[in-house]
C-alpha cells in the first residue's frame, strides 16, 4: 500500500513468443506502468490450465490476466483460439461464483506491442484498484476447507469444459 | 531432498540497482525455502560473474540457481551454461526477469523491491521442482530454402550456393529479380540497376547448387529447425521447360495484348504468353490463362502453332514439389504504397501524377518511352517536374514510419530529370535523410545541379487554375515551412515517392512459417540490434525489406548475414532444442481423447489397442496446451508442469497470503 490507497495484486500469464517479449519490450523503451502485476512466463497462453487462475486466485491474486498472441498470430498455429475458448467458460464460471468480470482479463499483444500491453495493465490494474481486495483467501479460511473446495471446483470446471473440437 | 539454491541478484550497473535495492532484496532473499546462498554483483552476465555461479554450485553443492537480472530472452542461455560448465544440469536453473519486467517500467522504488522480491521469491519456488533435461540433439538438413527472389534473395542463395550447399529458390513471379529489376539507375553512384543485377540473376539460373522455382508459391511448411518440410506450387506456366529454349517466338506471334501491371507498374502493355523482361531467369515465358483467348473461346493457339520446339502445352497442370530443408530464409520483399489511397494527389486521375515506380520504368531504356522522360501523352518534354517525398510514408493517416529509400529515390529522380530534359525541378521533403557513404555528397551534386528544394508537405495537386499561369497546369499546393508561407507552384508532371509497405499477405505468409509480424506489418526479428536477421522461430531467418523498409546495399547485407546464419546451422551439423515436450502417463490416461484434436501438429495419436493417447516426441512443439486440457491430468508439460506453475504462483503472491498458511497448504496435496 502507498499513501493508503489499495493496491491490487495481479498475475499475468505470458506467453514466451509474443506477450513476455510485448513486455520485454515495454521495458526496454522504459514506457513506465503500474508496478502491480507480476508476470508468469508460459510457453503458450494455451498452457494456462483454468485451475493456474482459480490457484492464483485462491493464494491471493485481486485479478489474472492473460496475454498470448493475436488471434492467427500464434507461435503454434492455433493454440490462443483455445485459450480464447477457455477464456470465456472460466469467465462465467467465476461471475457465478461472484468474481468480478474486471478481474479476469484476456489481452493479445504482438512482439512489438510494449505499449498497447503497459496501457492494457494499466487500465486492468485501475479497474481492479476500484473494485477492491478479492478477499477470496479469507473467505475459504473461514469454512477452513479453503484447497478441498478449491480442488472440488476446479475439478468440476475442467469436467464441465473440455469439449472435443 | 531438500534442493541447495544459490540466487544471484545483478545490479546491471544502475540498470536494476538504480531502481531497486539490490542489497536489500538480496538479504531478504536469504530467508527463502532453501536458498543456502544470495549475492549480489554488478555484472551477473561478466565472467567473473559467471565465475561466482560456477564456484559456488563447486564448493556449496548447489543443487538449483537463480539469477534476478534480464530477460531470459537475453540471458538464460548464458547462465544455463554457467551451470553446466558446473556440473549442473542446465534446466536446474531459473530467471527472475527484474529489468525489462521491473526496474525499467517504475520509477516507484518500494514497489519495484515489493515486485522483485515477488519475480524472485516465485522463481525460487518454482527452480526448486526443477527436474534435470537433456536437449535434444537433431541432425540439420543440409539444404536451405529461399522465398523470394529479389536482390536480397539471390544474394542469401548465392551465398550459401557458393559454399558447396543445396539451395532452393522459390519466387512467385515468372523471374527473379524484384523490384530491382525494375529500376533504372541506383543511388548514389548511378550504376545502371540492370547492370548490375543481372551477372547476379544469371548466376543463380546457372549455379549448379541452386534449384530455382519461378511461378511458385510455398503452400505449406511442416517440421521444426534442421528438418522442414516444405510444399511447393508450381503453377503452370503452360510451356514445358524441357523443350522451351527461351526464343520468345511465342511472344511475338502472341495476338493479344494486356496492360503489365506488374514489372511495367500499369504503364505498358505486355503480350498474353511474355516474359516480363528481356533479361529474365528464368528464360521461358509464362502463359497468362485469364487473358488468353484460346483459354476463353478455344481458338487461336497462335504460340502453339509457331512455337518451333513444340514446348507450349495447354494441358499442363500446376505441380506440387516436395521439399526437404534444414533452413529457410524469408525474402518476400515488399508491396509500392498505392497512391490512390492519398486523393488529394491526383495520381489515377490526373494524368500527368506519376508513381516513383513509374518514373523508374520511364526512365530506364528498355522502359514503354525508352528512357526518355515525357507526360503522358508519350512526347512532351515536361517544362517544370514537381517530386512529393514522404507520400504514404511518415503521416499518421497512412504508415508513421519512415520508408528509408524515397528521399535518395527523389534525388536520383531530379537529377536524372535536369539530366535528360531542361525541366525545372522541385522537391518537396519534410527531412532530406542521406545517412549512408556517399549520400549526404550525392545530395550536395544535386543542390549544385540547380534543384529546387523545398521544405513542406504538399496538400493538394490540383489542375483548377486560381492564378495566371496556372491554366493547363498541375499546381502543386504546399505550406513552405521555412518561410512559414502558403504556396503554389504551377508544374508539368509530379512524381510521388511512394512509401515501402509490407506484402499486402504478410499476415499469411507470417503463419505459414510460423513467425511474427509487427503492427505494420513488417516480419519481426529475434533482436532488433543483436540478432536482426533470425525470427523468434528456429531455422528461419529474414532478409531484406519484409524486415522492414531498407535501401539495396542493406537488402545485399541482409541477405548475405541470413545465409550466413543458416550457413552456421548446417556447419554445426546439429542443433541441441529445449526438450519442452508434453508427455502422456498411460495410467492415468482414461483414453477419452480430449486431447487428441487439441494438437494443431498432429503429435497426439490414439492407440486403439491400449486405448490411450501418445504424445509423438518428433512433433509436439511443447506449447502445453493438450496438458492444460487433461481432465485426468494425465499429461504433464516438461520445465512447466503444473507443480512448477502453481509453486511460481504461491511465490509471486508470497505477500499476498501469509507465509504460514501457505507453507500449511502443501502442493504436494492437489494430486495435480
Amino acid at each position: 500500500m502507498s499513501n493508503g490507497r489499495f493496491e491490487p495484486k495481479i498475475v499475468a500469464f505470458l506467453c514466451n513468443w509474443c506477450s513476455y517479449r510485448a513486455a520485454d519490450l515495454a521495458g526496454t523503451a522504459r514506457i513506465k506502468y503500474e508496478p502491480n502485476v507480476r508476470m508468469l512466463r508460459v510457453m503458450c497462453s494455451g498452457r494456462v490450465d483454468p485451475t493456474f487462475v482459480l490457484r492464483a486466485l485462491a493464494l491471493g491474486a485481486d485479478g489474472v490476466m492473460i496475454a498470448g498472441c493475436h488471434p492467427g498470430e500464434c507461435h503454434y498455429l492455433e493454440q490462443n483460439y483455445k485459450t480464447m475458448r477457455r477464456f470465456q467458460m472460466l469467465k462465467h464460471t467465476l461471475a457465478a461464483m461472484g468474481v468480478e468480470e474486471q478481474r479476469f482479463r484476456l489481452q493479445w499483444a504482438s512482439a512489438s506491442e510494449g505499449a498497447q500491453l503497459a496501457a492494457a495493465i494499466n487500465a486492468m490494474v485501475d479497474e481492479v484498484r476500484q473494485l477492491g481486495p478479492l478477499r477470496w483467501p479469507g473467505n475459504w479460511e473461514e469454512n477452513s476447507h479453503r484447497l478441498e473446495a478449491i480442488e472440488r471446483m476446479v475439478q468440476e470446471h475442467a469436467e464441465a469444459m473440455e469439449v472435443s473440437a | 531432498m531438500t534442493e541447495r539454491i544459490g540466487v544471484y541478484v545483478c545490479h546491471c550497473g544502475t540498470n536494476i540497482a538504480g531502481t531497486i535495492d539490490v542489497e536489500v532484496v538480496t538479504r531478504w532473499t536469504e530467508t527463502l525455502p532453501g536458498v543456502v546462498v544470495a549475492r549480489d554483483y554488478k555484472f551477473m552476465c561478466s565472467s567473473s560473474g559467471q565465475e561466482l555461479i560456477e564456484d559456488d554450485i563447486k564448493e556449496l553443492g548447489l543443487t538449483r540457481v537463480v539469477v534476478a537480472a534480464c530477460s531470459p530472452h537475453m540471458h538464460e542461455r548464458t547462465f544455463r551454461g554457467a551451470c553446466e560448465r558446473a556440473g549442473l544440469n542446465p534446466y536446474l536453473f531459473e530467471m527472475a526477469n527484474i529489468r525489462e519486467h521491473c526496474s525499467w517500467t517504475t520509477e516507484n522504488r518500494e514497489a519495484a523491491a515489493l515486485k522483485a522480491k515477488a519475480v524472485i521469491s516465485g522463481a525460487v519456488r518454482r527452480v526448486a521442482l526443477h527436474q534435470p533435461l537433456e536437449p535434444i540433439r537433431v541432425p540439420i538438413h543440409p539444404n536451405t530454402l529461399v522465398v523470394g527472389g529479389g536482390i536480397a534473395g539471390i544474394q542469401a542463395a548465392l551465398e550459401i550456393a557458393e559454399s558447396g550447399h543445396q539451395v532452393y529458390l522459390v519466387e512467385r513471379e515468372p523471374s527473379i529479380g524484384g523490384h530491382m529489376a525494375q529500376f533504372d539507375k541506383t543511388f548514389p553512384t548511378l550504376d545502371c540497376s540492370a547492370c548490375i543485377l543481372t551477372p547476379r540473376m544469371v548466376s543463380v539460373g546457372q549455379h549448379p547448387n541452386i534449384r530455382l522455382y519461378s511461378w511458385s508459391e510455398v503452400e505449406k511448411v511442416d517440421g521444426y529447425v534442421g528438418n522442414f518440410k516444405v510444399q511447393v506450387r508450381k503453377k503452370a506456366r503452360y510451356v514445358n521447360e524441357e523443350l522451351c529454349t527461351g526464343c520468345g517466338i511465342c511472344v511475338e506471334k502472341c495476338p493479344w495484348k494486356v496492360t503489365d501491371d506488374a514489372f511495367e507498374a500499369g504503364f505498358a502493355k505486355r503480350k498474353v504468353i511474355y516474359t516480363p523482361f528481356p533479361q529474365a531467369v528464368p528464360k521461358y515465358p509464362v502463359l497468362d490463362r485469364p487473358n488468353c483467348v484460346y483459354f476463353q473461346k478455344g481458338t487461336c493457339k497462335a504460340c502453339q502453332k509457331f512455337c518451333p520446339t513444340g514446348a507450349i502445352d495447354f494441358e499442363q497442370q500446376d505441380q506440387i514439389v516436395e521439399l526437404e530443408v534444414g533452413n529457410i530464409i524469408l525474402a518476400t520483399g515488399y508491396d509500392l504504397f498505392d497512391c490512390r489511397r492519398i486523393p488529394q494527389y491526383g495520381y489515377g486521375r490526373l494524368a500527368n501524377v506519376f508513381t516513383s515506380l513509374e518514373f523508374e520504368r520511364m526512365s530506364n531504356a528498355a522502359g514503354p518511352t525508352s528512357g526518355r522522360i515525357v507526360l503522358r501523352d508519350g512526347a512532351t518534354e515536361p517544362k517544370r517536374v514537381a517530386i512529393v517525398h514522404c507520400v504514404g510514408s511518415r503521416d499518421e493517416n497512412y504508415n508513421p514510419y519512415c520508408s528509408a529509400v524515397c528521399c535518395m529515390a527523389s534525388l536520383k529522380f531530379a537529377h536524372l530529370v535536369r539530366e535528360k530534359t531542361s525541366a525545372e525541378v522541385y522537391n518537396f521533403y519534410i527531412d532530406i535523410r542521406s545517412y549512408h557513404k556517399g549520400y549526404e555528397e550525392f545530395y550536395h551534386r544535386v543542390l549544385e545541379e540547380g534543384v529546387h528544394f523545398v521544405r513542406g508537405k504538399v496538400a493538394e495537386v490540383t489542375e483548377a487554375a486560381r492564378l495566371p499561369g496556372e491554366e493547363g497546369k498541375l499546381v502543386v499546393q504546399f505550406e513552405d515551412t521555412l518561410l512559414g508561407k502558403q504556396r503554389r507552384v504551377p508544374v508539368d508532371m509530379v512524381i510521388l515517392a511512394a512509401a515501402l509497405e509490407p506484402r499486402h499477405d504478410a499476415h499469411d505468409v507470417a503463419k505459414l512459417f510460423g513467425i511474427s509480424c509487427g503492427k505494420e506489418p513488417f516480419f519481426i526479428e529475434r533482436h532488433p540490434k543483436l540478432d536482426p536477421v533470425a525470427t523468434m522461430t528456429e531455422g528461419i531467418f529474414l532478409a531484406g525489406v519484409c524486415q522492414g523498409p531498407k535501401d539495396i546495399p542493406d537488402s545485399v547485407m541482409q541477405g548475405a548475414a541470413a545465409s550466413a546464419r543458416a550457413l552456421s546451422l548446417i556447419g554445426q551439423g546439429e542443433v541441441a532444442l529445449d526438450p519442452i515436450l508434453a508427455t502422456i502417463d498411460e495410467v492415468r490416461c482414461s483414453g477419452c481423447r480430449i486431447c487428441n484434436n487439441l494438437c494443431p501438429f498432429n503429435a497426439i495419436e490414439y492407440r486403439e489397442a491400449e486405448t490411450v493417447s501418445y504424445v509423438n516426441p518428433a512433433l509436439c512443439k511443447g506449447c502445453g496446451t493438450c496438458v492444460a486440457a487433461c481432465p485426468a491430468q494425465a499429461i504433464s508439460g516438461a520445465h512447466f508442469s503444473s507443480e512448477q506453475i502453481f509453486a511460481q504462483l504461491e511465490g509471486l503472491l508470497y505477500d499476498a497470503f501469509p507465509t504460514a498458511r501457505v507453507a500449511a497448504a502443501p502442493v504436494e496435496s492437489t494430486g495435480v
